[in-house]
């Protein structure tokens, strides 16, 4: 490895170090969410760095960019809306026996750290791994980009189920929420006319992006969680902008969509056993063509998914009025 | 050092500093932030561990199982949210509850030495 590449790497290692650090520990919240999205893109260069670009496109839009959106929302509201502030009991034992436990934790942590550093330094150096057997199967797979052959096909099992805890995350939401509907009693809607006029313009634009996303997981980086992403986040912008689209539509129909990523899964495996092959065992030369009507029915359900997560977030009207807050209307 | 043994040892660091954020802060919006910088600790050593495995390309086995891992951990940081939310509608607070927060503990502290 060259010297470039080792100060590209070391630098970029100690920078996202110190981000997190200072993501941690700086007392303004504001400033620690900010510094955690920027830490959430120099992840994603360090999976560039590193030959992983879909955990990158990944990363930078889920890991920064939608957990930054609703680390921003959870804050401003709770700003918005800061209830009672109730008088704790802060004695002088409590913060002594407070201070005493941090530093136990700081040392005990530390300790851990030295160990586990000696545990990566002493990993064996020689490759081992899966690639080797991933490459071999490759013509069965029905796509040419390995980790789409992998996400899809030989662990499709795991997907199945990761679509599973989407949804699980989005019922535990609505159950949080207090109410299975996503209307809500405020939405931000600063009539500004740039807002206005690029939502619009943006809107097609990342629904395009998206089908072509989905496309390119068969050939190369993309496929079906890069797209629904960015759908998601479409749906995110449109809310934002005072448009909540998924809120206008029928209940069954924004339901449905959330769960028909898991629902095309769950199909497929079924159809294969009923034929007499293991569930979601594709059969010969179908392979291709299922994974891509997977893929697309669960890009559409993730974009759902992520769109309903951040609306169902804010509270339903009625519980909006009972409590003693009052909205700021127009805010930012 | 190779070039996956530098980003190994971050990752490690990594959690390790996520752990103590999640034990040491008592704010719940920067427990779930640390608990997000200790999953990407973990996702780091999977794909630097990917990138030591490689043929052709990188261990795409790995890689799916961060893709995968990243979606869950956006997951469980938006369930994380709105039970934060919930609590700090019910009650008002943004700590749990017997902890004090660092503004209350500021006042707290003003209270005694002024």
């Amino acid at each position: 490895m060259s010297a470039m590449e080792w100060a590209l790497d070391g630098v970029l290692a100690a920078a996202i170090t110190v981000v997190a650090w200072r993501a941690l520990t700086v007392r303004e919240h504001f400033q620690a969410i900010v510094l955690f999205i920027t830490f959430g893109l120099l992840m994603a260069l360090a999976w560039v760095r590193l030959s992983a670009p879909d955990v990158a496109l990944a990363e930078a839009a889920i890991g920064a960019g939608l957990t930054g959106v609703l680390l921003l929302d959870a804050l401003h509201y709770m700003g918005l809306f800061p209830g009672r502030r109730q008088t704790g009991e802060t004695q002088v034992e409590k913060e002594l026996s407070a201070r005493w436990a941090r530093l136990l934790a700081f040392l005990v942590l530390g300790g851990l750290g030295v160990v586990l550093l000696g545990v990566v330094f002493n990993l064996p150096r020689e490759a081992g791994g899966l690639a080797g057997q991933v490459q071999g199967a490759m013509e069965k797979s029905g796509v040419e980009h390995p980790v789409t052959a992998v996400l899809l096909n030989f662990r499709a099992y795991d997907t199945w189920l990761e679509l599973g805890v989407l949804l699980l995350a989005l019922i535990g939401v609505l159950c949080a929420r207090g109410e299975t509907t996503l209307a809500s009693g405020h939405s931000l809607s600063p009539k500004g006319q740039v807002l206005d006029w690029l939502v619009r313009w943006l809107t097609p634009v990342l629904v395009i992006v998206a089908g072509y996303l989905l496309w390119l997981g068969k050939t190369t980086s993309g496929g079906a969680f890069q797209a629904g992403v960015v759908l998601g986040a479409a749906g995110v912008l449109l809310w934002l902008s005072g448009e909540p689209v998924l809120e206008r539509l029928p209940g069954i129909l924004w339901r449905g969509l959330a769960a028909l990523g898991f629902a095309a899964f769950l199909a497929v495996g079924l159809a294969s056993v009923f034929t007499g092959r293991y569930f979601l065992e594709y059969p010969e030369g179908w392979a291709g063509a299922l994974i891509l009507w997977i893929e697309c029915a669960a890009a559409v359900s993730i974009g759902c998914i992520l769109a309903a997560l951040f609306s169902a977030m804010h509270p339903p009207r009625q519980s909006q009025r009972s409590s003693g807050g009052q909205p700021k209307e127009g805010e930012e | 050092m190779e070039q996956h043994l530098i980003y190994a040892s971050a990752s490690m660091v990594l959690f390790c500093l996520g752990l103590y954020g999640v034990i040491a802060q008592r704010n719940l919006l920067r427990k779930i932030m640390a608990l997000n910088i200790t999953g990407s600790g973990v996702f780091l050593l999977f794909v630097s561990i990917a990138q030591r495995d490689a043929v052709d390309f990188a261990d795409p086995v790995p890689h799916a199982m961060v893709l995968t891992g990243i979606v869950i951990a956006l997951s469980s940081t938006a369930f994380a949210l709105a039970l934060a939310r919930s609590i700090h509608r019910e009650t008002g607070r943004q700590t749990l509850r017997g902890e004090p927060s660092q503004e209350e503990e500021a006042d707290s502290q003003r209270e005694q030495s002024g």
